[in-house]
């Protein structure tokens, strides 16, 4: 399994690259200018010297080192230098946004806290919804509670969130008043009655999101157990005289758990790449929101960046995936 | 077989019923049968005639719905199970009644280890700890022929070959020293060389620990070697039943016949054609009110198509303790 590990992590390293290169050059021949967001009073020189002051007249194959130099060396150095207070980077020339001239590692940095609560506990809930219904709804076919379950994620999973999201805003921050419908960034938790307020905030997006993510991963644990609940080693196990709970809980459910696993390992990188829409909706300044207006004001810098972090992101758990495989499914070796 | 000893199983006019869409499929029909403690019970019939069915329905291990076993007693040791709940009746499987499937290669948990396989009903049923149902585990490998048995607990099934992994089963099944092994065509997925091993495995541990067998075939051959009597279904019903010899040097149902017929020979004159019974078992959409062998049979009658022919016993003796078949039609009146 290590050396297994070792040697997908170096494959990784190609691939990456190759992508990186994609990206590249993919955002960089689109139509758009770093001066979109100038306003048109600035004299033409003026733009031109911009321009050139941003780098953005070089060669592209010079871009596109300077670029890789930076995301791999020089930004790590400066993010490392932030939280140890180092001097390793020294001041060498960071990868600004052409928008907010800031540091697109800082600025990315500044977003992921908001993406990984609300998305990452809407991905969390979903799971932990979906699993017990998924078994249930499989144990129970056709049953009353199944039907329910298969409507509910019917609804879940073809109401697009920009709907289900507005509907919830109309219900209860319009009418009913029960929660916000701007998502506060700059609120600290430091109290129990800052953290009502998070949780408060919290709640919609995350049942928005939560919905659609227990819907998806609901139907894979149903027809997975389903396909286990009818093997043969089901009636073994039932004719060695075991308990339901023992022949379910266990036998089955750890059957079904391997394609299932695996989904829910693919779908991590999309909680980072954040939910561009839903984001937009609750006004959460997570990155799914901070990617959107990068494309908006043509920022090539910040938008090759996460592109290509979500790309790495894919990568990895892609290799996570395959690894957790391998652990739940002993008759996979990869040795 | 002294006839005032008391039967280990005893089933009486078992009836079970598919509920489908199409309606209802009769799949067992009053079917009676016992087993003597230490006999082994030749169960044969062509596929679909009801043999996995009815041992299946003894001990509720049919998935209900669609199945439905609606009338009839199995006494087990005198306790009528069918009658007891569920909870009682999973006490039963896998302690009392062990059973052994016919796929090996599908019938044991891929991600659990075999050691784990073999525990499971030790801790379920005799409430042994861990260390001491290992020990029985292994003592179990050992006695089924697996050689290393300590180091081999730690193996997956599919470190196994099929010939080893039936012999697995069949170390599960004899976990808990049951008093009744049902084998449901327990070598049918096997090469015809590791189906004799596994054969020749059954009688010595039969000899060892004397439990009492149902074994379910539909090779005769296996059978001749192998049982103290033969019962043979067609049909979902039990058409002849018989000592193994009488079954074989005197068949009297035109099925059992038939089915004797098809065994094909290695010695002798090489016939041109395999013998085959022209025709389809029958689906039994209702109780039946005809033999359900007349279709396909040669001697059928018109009393055949009016009446299901009761089983009636040849000679002296009960019916279920001699030699009986359900047939209407007399083999020695024609004969003559």
């Amino acid at each position: 399994m290590l050396t297994f590990t070792i040697r997908r992590l170096l494959l990784a390293i190609p691939t990456l690259l190759f992508i990186s290169l994609i990206i590249f050059l993919l955002l960089d021949m689109a139509p758009g200018s770093p001066m979109s967001q100038i306003p048109l009073t600035v004299p033409l020189e003026v733009r031109l010297k911009m321009i050139e002051a941003l780098g953005a007249n070089d060669p592209i194959f010079f871009r596109y080192i300077n670029w890789l130099h930076k995301f791999f060396v020089i930004e790590p150095l400066h993010v490392f230098d932030g939280l140890f207070g180092t001097t390793f980077a020294g001041d060498s020339l960071r990868e600004l946004s052409w928008q907010s001239r800031s540091p697109v590692a800082d600025v990315i940095a500044q977003r992921i806290p908001q993406t990984l609560t609300v998305i990452g506990m809407s991905y969390l809930l979903g799971i932990l919804i979906a699993l017990p219904i998924g078994i249930y709804s499989a144990y129970r076919q056709y049953s009353w509670f199944d039907q329910l379950g298969t409507f509910i994620s019917m609804i879940g999973f073809s109401v697009p969130t920009f709907f289900t999201g507005v509907l919830l805003i109309v219900v209860f921050s319009v009418k009913l008043h029960w929660f916000p419908s701007i998502y506060d960034t700059t609120l600290k938790v430091t109290d129990w009655a800052s953290f009502g307020k998070q949780v408060k905030q919290m709640t919609m997006p995350v049942a928005v999101l939560g919905l659609y993510n227990a819907a998806q991963i609901s139907r894979y644990m149903r027809s997975s157990m389903l396909e286990n609940l009818t093997q043969d080693y089901v009636r073994t196990a039932r004719a060695k005289g075991l308990s339901e709970r023992v022949v379910v809980l266990k036998h089955v459910l750890r059957n079904s758990l391997i394609p299932v696993v695996t989904v829910i390992a693919l779908g991590i990188p999309t909680i980072f790449g954040g939910a561009i829409i839903t984001e937009q909706v609750f006004k959460v300044n997570g990155l799914g929101q901070l990617l959107i207006t990068a494309i908006y004001a043509n920022d090539l810098p910040m938008v090759q960046t996460l592109t290509f972090i979500f790309a790495v992101l894919i990568v990895l758990f892609n290799l996570v995936a395959d690894i957790l495989y391998g652990i739940l499914d002993p008759r996979i070796r990869y040795d | 077989m002294p006839d005032g000893a008391m039967p280990v199983l005893d089933v009486r006019g078992l009836k079970t019923v598919f509920r489908t869409r199409g309606g209802e499929v009769h799949a067992v029909n009053a079917v009676s049968f016992h087993l003597m403690p230490g006999e082994l019970l030749g169960v044969v019939g062509e596929s679909g005639s009801g043999k996995s069915v009815t041992m299946m329905s003894l001990i509720g291990l049919l998935p209900s719905p669609p199945a439905d076993v609606r009338e009839g007693q199995v006494l087990l040791g005198g306790v009528d199970i069918l009658k007891v709940s569920p909870e009682e009746l999973r006490r039963v499987r896998g302690a009392r009644i062990g059973f052994v499937f016919q796929d090996p290669m599908t019938s044991l948990n891929p991600v659990f280890t075999v050691g784990n396989q073999i525990i499971e009903p030790l801790r379920a049923h005799m409430g042994l700890n861990k260390a001491q149902a290992e020990a029985r585990a292994v003592e179990l490998l050992e006695l089924v022929g697996i050689p290393d048995a300590r180091n081999r607990l730690r193996s997956y099934p599919h470190q196994f070959s099929g010939g080893m992994r039936q012999r697995v089963m069949i170390a599960i099944a004899l976990a808990c020293d049951p008093e009744v092994l049902i084998a449901d065509e327990p070598t049918t997925a096997l090469d015809v060389t590791i189906q004799a091993q596994i054969i020749e495995l059954v009688k010595e541990l039969r000899h060892k620990l004397g439990m009492a067998i149902v074994w379910i075939t539909h090779d005769l051959g296996v059978i001749a070697g192998i049982a103290d009597r033969v019962m043979v279904m067609y049909g979902g019903q039990v058409v002849e039943q018989a000592p193994v010899k009488d079954l074989f040097a005197d068949p009297r149902h035109p099925y059992t016949r038939a089915l004797l017929k098809t065994i094909p020979k290695v010695s002798g004159v090489r016939e041109a054609r395999l013998q085959v019974i022209d025709g389809q078992p029958p689906i039994l959409a209702g109780a039946p009110t005809a033999c359900p062998f007349r279709a396909r049979c040669a001697h059928a009658f018109a009393r055949c198509h009016a009446e299901n022919p009761q089983r009636r016993a040849i000679g002296a003796g009960r019916v279920g303790y001699g030699h009986d078949v359900a047939c209407h039609w007399d083999p020695e009146a024609t004969d003559a």
